[in-house]
């Protein structure tokens, strides 16, 4: 190959590959992101049931409940608006309590949330983004409540 | 005082890298020899980081409170090594370290390089200093680590305990010193594209940089890897979280530019590619530290939430990158191809494999950026996960396992030798791993399967390059591109056996009963109190057995005062085949306790693997540099740099 082939050959190689990347990830964020919803956005009905989502909100005082097998437990996350029952079977994190926030992460099912993975507050400071507003507007309705 | 000191010294270095950043300009266009006067101004500079540095964790050792990042983030009653390794476990600390090897990685491209042209290294110099002020005035104006406090607290805010841990002490520098050794490799590349001089021998001074920062990188992939898995108690080594894929990046990036560097130091080809794959290396360490330091991700490593600061490091990100591209489509067009090759060589076998880590990492970058983009635009919140990376980014990089066989097979220039019989055992041995599993596991998933054959494959087909030579005599960069390469197959069956056969057991058990997982009976003898320096802690004795022998576990649930938080920590022990995982939870009414205990067969080869690839860098920079050595003494060597 002349070496002005070869360059011209090099960037079509390039530009294919890239545009191959772009096509995979497209179509792998299509089918496998996994959106992130509040129980007020359950209950009007936004979230698929089924596909792999997220479930963020507080745990609501005196939902959780342990099921028989010690293992389960069922608790539920609210936003303030609306209400989702979740059922999760593991160990909660470190910093799961009631009254404080939580990400849910699995699938919809029949109206209770079937979580595989639970991520909590991480520490005294740090607040996934997606829950920093609620908890924002969670402790000052609570102010106005009093 | 010391904090003063510190201070000072960073604002002397800013002021160096602008005077050095004018020199360069004026010696460029003007032709002066000013390369005796950049290399002693680099040095000075890198001097003075070291001491800001130094100061840094003078004040984190002696718990001064009265300096705002002590006081925030340390605490009197913390173990002495995480007081000074505090002092790079937080925002501003951490950013100065990054400066500090910035600078030092300077000085020693100024006071070793011998290689390439006065010119090129004093266009590379001024490349350097460009890039170290950005990130001074970062410091200096955003993220001041000496700020003080007045009047000093009494006690610090402590420390996340989570990062209490001999990992933090590692993991992150090393990953920095990876980060920042590829700067030289984007100083180099934009002093060559500025002078027009990119050669062999170009190649050749920057590959040790390459070499060296992978290698790092290599290692704090592989330590944060395992870090993740024993600490946060998930049982899982790879979570596809933003912060983990902020340093796979780099990694990809840097090992398609490795290869291609060789392309260019041996044949004088691939110039303009690896000039823009030096680019995009450092480019995205540049990335991936604004995701970290920006704390714009959701992610259990995000620190601080601070858009000021996020919009300073975009800012830096944009104008480097956007130079760089730009000089790349100004200069770029203008370089002359080097040796021609035909379609059956090794070129065409290193252009395949740039080409497939380049689409892998496309393919990591825009699915870590995505849910950003998403929600700046239209406001949704999503997260991509281990779902999209493992279905998407999987299959190519099996495919790549593939070729990394075949490569190394083949010559310069053009293969005419029939060289596809060589891999008949190796291929023998990946179907006859595919076939076992087809019989001994049916219900295997797909990947995994694929996993442990190509593993099989290239595990054979990796020493296939030492074969029919005496294993002496092959030079150490031949012996540590095998060492490598077999590392791949290590780690790839590791992660292969670990998703088809971990065993999960997750129950409830009361002191005296005993469950199973895998082969393993675990019995609970009993949870104890036990207490260290600045936590309690709830501690189970586990007795494991697989009919001969005893082991005893002892995982906890530990509970911090300062911050208050509780962690759990697993109990692992390691065995030739395996590893059994043990966390304990939380109490039952009825008087038991969770457990939650993996069998995890042969999971250590993933680390081990990780290693090995480590491993193979290191012996290939030693070869590398032994040759440098010995060619400076002997002025007239002539032999071919393989």
């Amino acid at each position: 190959m002349k070496p002005k082939n070869q360059r011209l050959v090099l960037v079509i190689a390039a530009t294919a590959a890239v545009l191959l990347a772009v096509l995979l990830a497209m179509w792998g964020l299509r089918e496998r992101a996994s959106y992130f919803y509040t129980p007020a956005d359950v209950v009007a009905g936004k979230a698929e049931q089924g596909r792999t989502v997220r479930l963020g909100g507080m745990v609501e005082r005196g939902s959780v409940q342990r099921l028989a097998d010690g293992v389960s437990i069922r608790f539920v996350l609210t936003d303030g608006e609306a209400s989702t029952p979740v059922l999760f079977r593991g160990i909660t994190p470190d910093l799961f309590h009631e009254g404080s926030g939580a990400v849910a992460e699995g699938r919809l099912e029949n109206g209770t949330f079937v979580a595989d993975t639970i991520l909590a507050k991480h520490d005294e400071r740090y607040m996934p983004p997606e829950l920093g507003n609620l908890a924002a507007e969670h402790k000052a309705g609570k102010t106005l409540q009093r | 005082m010391i904090a003063e000191a510190g201070l000072a010294a960073l604002w002397l270095a800013a002021g160096l890298a602008a005077l050095q950043l004018v020199l360069m300009i004026a010696a460029l266009r003007a032709d002066l020899g000013a390369a005796r006067t950049m290399q002693s101004i680099a040095a000075v500079q890198g001097g003075l980081t070291l001491i800001a540095f130094a100061m840094l964790l003078i004040v984190f050792a002696r718990t001064d409170l009265s300096v705002a990042l002590v006081f925030e983030n340390s605490h009197s009653a913390k173990p002495f090594i995480y007081k000074v390794a505090g002092a790079w476990g937080n925002h501003e600390g951490s950013m100065l370290l990054w400066v500090t090897v910035l600078s030092v990685a300077g000085a020693f491209l100024a006071l070793l390089s011998r290689r390439t042209s006065q010119r090129t290294l004093v266009a590379a110099l001024g490349a350097q200093a460009a890039l170290a002020l950005g990130f001074y005035a970062f410091l200096l104006i955003a993220s001041n680590p000496f700020a003080r406090l007045n009047p000093a607290p009494f006690e610090g805010r402590g420390l996340n305990p989570l990062l209490q841990d001999p990992g933090l002490a590692f993991h992150p520098p090393t990953l920095y010193f990876g980060y920042v050794g590829l700067s030289i490799a984007f100083s180099l590349a934009v002093g060559a594209l500025l002078t027009g001089e990119v050669d062999s021998r170009l190649a050749r001074a920057m590959r040790p940089w390459v070499l060296g920062a992978w290698i790092l990188l290599t290692l704090g992939i592989t330590a944060g890897s395992y870090w993740a898995y024993y600490e946060l108690g998930w049982g899982g080594y790879w979570f596809w979280d933003p912060v983990e894929n902020a340093s796979l990046m780099p990694w990809l990036a840097a090992t398609a530019l490795l290869h291609s560097i060789n392309v260019l130091a041996a044949r004088g080809a691939l110039k303009a590619w690896t000039m823009m794959l030096a680019v995009i290396a450092f480019s995205m360490s540049m990335v991936g530290t604004f995701l970290v330091r920006s704390g714009i991700l959701t992610s259990v490593h995000a620190f601080a939430i601070d858009p000021e600061r996020g919009t300073f490091l975009l800012a830096l990100l944009a104008i480097y990158v956007g130079a760089a591209f730009g000089l790349f489509a100004w200069r770029g067009a203008s370089l002359k191809e080097g040796a021609p090759f035909e379609l059956v060589s090794r070129e065409t076998g290193l252009v395949i494999n740039n080409l497939l880590l380049s689409v892998i990492l496309a393919i990591v970058f825009v699915g870590t950026l995505y849910p950003l983009f998403v929600e700046a635009i239209t406001g949704e919140k999503l997260s991509v996960g281990a779902p999209y990376f493992n279905a998407v980014a999987g299959p190519l990089a099996l495919m790549l396992a593939l070729l990394v066989g075949i490569g190394p097979l083949l010559a310069w220039r053009r293969e005419r030798r029939p060289m596809f019989k060589q891999l008949t055992v190796p291929a023998l041995l990946g179907v006859s791993a595919l076939v076992f599993t087809i019989i001994l596991a049916p219900g295997m998933h797909i990947l995994p399967r694929l996993g442990l054959m190509v593993a099989a494959y290239l595990a054979a087909a990796s020493v296939l390059p030492l074969i029919g030579r005496s294993p002496f005599r092959a030079p150490l960069a031949t012996w540590g591109m095998v060492v490598a390469h077999f590392g791949i197959a290590v780690a790839l069956t590791g992660m292969a056996m670990n998703a088809a056969f971990t065993s999960e057991t997750l129950a409830i058990a009361k002191p005296g009963e005993i469950l199973s997982a895998g082969p393993w009976h675990v019995q609970l003898q009993d949870v104890t109190p036990t207490a260290g320096k600045n936590w309690t802690a709830l501690e189970a004795t586990l007795k494991a057995s697989r009919g001969e022998g005893l082991v005893t576990l002892k995982p906890q649930m530990r509970y911090f005062t300062d911050p208050p938080t509780e962690t759990n920590e697993a109990a692992i022990d390691t065995f030739w085949n395996g590893q059994l995982y043990t966390i304990v939870g939380k109490a039952d009414p009825s008087g038991g306790w969770q457990l939650r205990l993996w069998w995890k067969p042969f999971v250590t080869l993933i680390w081990a693997g990780g290693a090995l690839i480590a491993l193979g860098g290191a012996l290939a920079l030693l070869g590398h540099l032994r040759r440098l050595l010995r060619r400076r003494r002997e002025p007239n060597w002539r032999g071919r740099y393989a």
